[in-house]
């Protein structure tokens, strides 16, 4: 990498501590991905950005600010790119993944609140993330309590903050609300760049989006054989990376990705033995650099196959119909599309536990692994009606709860383990 | 063929050794510092021809020995439908963790659950319990059989628990009472365990609590006679080990 002391030092980021992470971070990747076996040629390119993560991409993003685009910073699958980029923006998503400057944290926050949240406190009180300094503006979003509330708290330690409200349940007046406040939303967008979006602007961002959707269903779709080509920590990262990438250039290289796989499958070659245990890791979102439990159990040889997760099929599903030609008929079709997320936070939420079922199916999996951070009460709770209801049907389940701390690997790896010597 | 299992636990390690079907050999030794070399003086005048390692520290044994390894939910699993044709439940409460394991008719595991990360409602909790009511060390079940029903223990915490013993003794509450107490709050704790598996029964006993009177008289009163005691309950997992050692 580069010399980027001098960006970080303009955006305002800690260097000690930054260099700390970027140390700690680099240890991980080393050894959780580099070497892993029969890794496809095409995870070459996603590496190569995770390596340039903080500094080329940065580089990127500053240079396009130079160019007049705005960079929006996001925590959620709720906040539509679609409309970001027919602003003539540019969409990230915010690092959340990770531990940091927990003793800051916890004097703004009560201990008892999901990592997740924690993570971006703790990357903004540690001046770490380049992405949340370079955002000219962060969109906070309604969804869990823990979310919404600790909103009230992070929207002061930034400049420029936008909160979004959202549904908690699928009637025809949720919907309303959430076209509202995408209408909200695009009326922020145009503020900031003096431009009003117009009906090619968006036809434009939805099919930018959409081609990146298809693609990660695409790689998706080729995890279903048997043996699976790539191993769910790629396809993760894959999944990751797509929240912080470039979007054109990510959509032609996942696809550059999928035609290798192509090959693989057809060769019948795949990342771990033939009849590798199959999983399917649903649950709470795995923001970048939280890879521990996808780490876990692949290393007692299962291969993940799918993750119901927003960084996931949750999040990519779907993509827009872009067939309308008005302004307000193209917003009605991005609502369309995001009001089918099946996000914990709604109530009731059965379309969720349906997609599971699905998902393990069209995968093949042997078993699904229940992903839930400590004290994020709407994947908890949904939890043990998953479990019931996925047990009915004769599928496995075990239920992990956890944080991103290191301390019960031990645990979680006999747990898994476990688990895994039950389904194979 | 003699087949070896070792099962190292978080307090102890426990060696089984079987020929024929036959237990030859039964040790047990605290895990201390480092477990690796108690294992090593376990073994040292011994011969096997093959082995198992499971427990928590069974990763240990895979780096110093090159032994194979198997979680301890299966080898309770594989050991307790050895012992007792028929089980089909196993609650192991053993020092550092509890386990409540389902069997189906033909012995294989298909479900389990283990507590959370910290130590609550384990062998360590009452091991903590015991200190500081000031009984002499593996005489708390007994004298908790003494104790009258009246008080309520709420945290499962062994440092919130510590503080509530503390008030109930400043109280002038009877030591005995309170050690029931404290039985009466793990007992709960693990019957809550298997209510939510929906265990099926005869169910076994596994772990060092499971040499505990009082715990097992309490469990008896809530699960009746379903609940089988082998006689070295803490052996389970190593006999279970040993018996996978004979499919390498």
């Amino acid at each position: 990498m580069a010399d980027y002391t001098k960006m970080w030092t303009d955006l305002g980021l800690n260097l000690d501590n930054h260099d700390a992470l970027l140390e700690n971070l680099g240890g991980a990747y080393q050894s959780i991905f580099m070497l892993q076996e029969h890794r496809p040629e095409g995870m070459g390119y996603f590496d190569f950005v995770m390596s340039e993560a903080h500094g080329l991409r940065i580089q990127e993003l500053r240079d396009e600010q130079e160019a007049g685009r705005k960079i929006i910073g996001s925590f959620c699958v709720f906040v539509p790119e679609e409309l970001v980029l027919a602003a003539g923006c540019t969409s990230v998503g915010l690092c959340a993944g990770a531990d940091f400057a927990q003793e800051e944290v916890e004097k703004v926050l009560p201990r008892n609140t999901c990592s997740l949240i924690k993570s971006f406190f703790g990357f903004k009180l540690g001046k770490v993330c380049p992405y949340m300094e370079v955002s000219d503006l962060i969109v906070g979003e309604n969804t869990c309590d823990g979310k919404k509330k600790s909103f009230e708290i992070f929207s002061q330690m930034v400049p420029n903050f936008f909160q979004m409200d959202l549904p908690q349940n699928k009637a025809p007046m949720a919907r309303k609300l959430l076209k509202h406040e995408y209408e909200a939303f695009v009326a922020k967008l145009e503020e900031m760049t003096g431009k009003r979006i117009g009906v090619e602007d968006l036809k434009q961002g939805i099919a930018t989006v959409n081609a990146k959707r298809n693609a990660l269903a695409r790689l998706s779709k080729l995890r279903m054989a048997n043996p699976s080509p790539i191993s769910g920590l790629d396809a993760l990262l894959i999944n990751q990376i797509a929240f912080l990438d470039n979007p054109v250039r990510f959509t032609e290289k996942v696809n550059v990705l999928c035609d290798e796989l192509e090959l693989l499958v057809k060769e019948n070659k795949g990342v771990k033995v033939e009849n590798a245990p199959r999983v399917v890791i649903s649950g709470c979102p795995m923001a970048i650099p939280n890879w521990k439990v996808p780490a876990v159990i692949e290393a007692t040889g299962a291969v993940i196959v799918g993750e119901e997760s927003c960084i996931g099929e949750r999040g990519q599903r779907n993509t827009t119909d872009d067939s309308a030609d008005t302004v307000d008929g193209l917003i009605d079709a991005v609502v369309d599309r995001y009001f089918k997320i099946d996000c914990a936070v709604f109530t009731p939420n059965q379309e969720r536990v349906e997609h599971i079922k699905e998902m393990a199916k069209n995968t093949n999996a042997d078993g699904v692994i229940h992903y839930g951070l400590q004290f994020c009460q709407p994947y908890i709770m949904e939890s043990f009606s998953v479990e019931k209801s996925l047990e009915k049907d004769g599928v496995s389940v075990l239920r992990l709860e956890t944080d991103y701390s290191q301390e019960d690997m031990g645990q979680l790896s006999t747990r898994v383990e476990a688990f895994v010597e039950i389904i194979k | 063929m003699r087949h070896a299992g070792i099962d190292i636990g978080s307090r102890s390690i426990e060696l089984v050794v079987i020929e024929d079907g036959k237990v030859v050999v039964s040790r047990q030794s605290e895990s201390g510092y480092n477990p690796v070399e108690r294992v090593h003086e376990l073994i040292a005048d011994i011969s096997f021809d093959k082995v198992m390692a499971t427990g928590y520290g069974r990763a240990s044994l895979e780096i110093a020995f090159d032994y194979p390894t198997i979680t301890e939910i299966k080898a309770y699993g594989t050991g307790a439908a050895a012992l007792h044709p028929g089980v089909r439940g196993i609650l192991d409460i053993g020092g550092q963790d509890t386990k409540v394991i389902s069997l189906n008719e033909n012995g294989k595991v298909f479900k389990f659950e283990m507590n959370d990360k910290c130590a609550a409602g384990t062998g360590k909790f009452l091991e903590l319990m015991e200190a500081s009511l000031g009984y002499q060390q593996n005489t708390l079940g007994l004298e908790a059989l003494k104790g009258q029903e009246g008080i309520e223990i709420n945290s499962m915490c062994a440092v919130f628990a510590e503080s509530e013993v503390t008030s109930l003794l400043a109280k002038g509450c009877l030591r005995a009472d309170i050690a029931l107490a404290v039985h009466q709050s793990v007992c709960r704790r693990a019957v809550g365990m298997i209510k939510r598996q929906d265990l099926k029964t005869p169910i076994l006993f596994a772990g060092g609590v499971a040499n505990n009177v009082c715990m097992i008289h309490l469990l008896k009163q809530t699960l009746g006679d379903d609940l089988i005691i082998p006689t070295s309950p803490q052996f389970v997992g190593a006999y279970g080990a040993a018996v996978l050692a004979g499919f390498l």
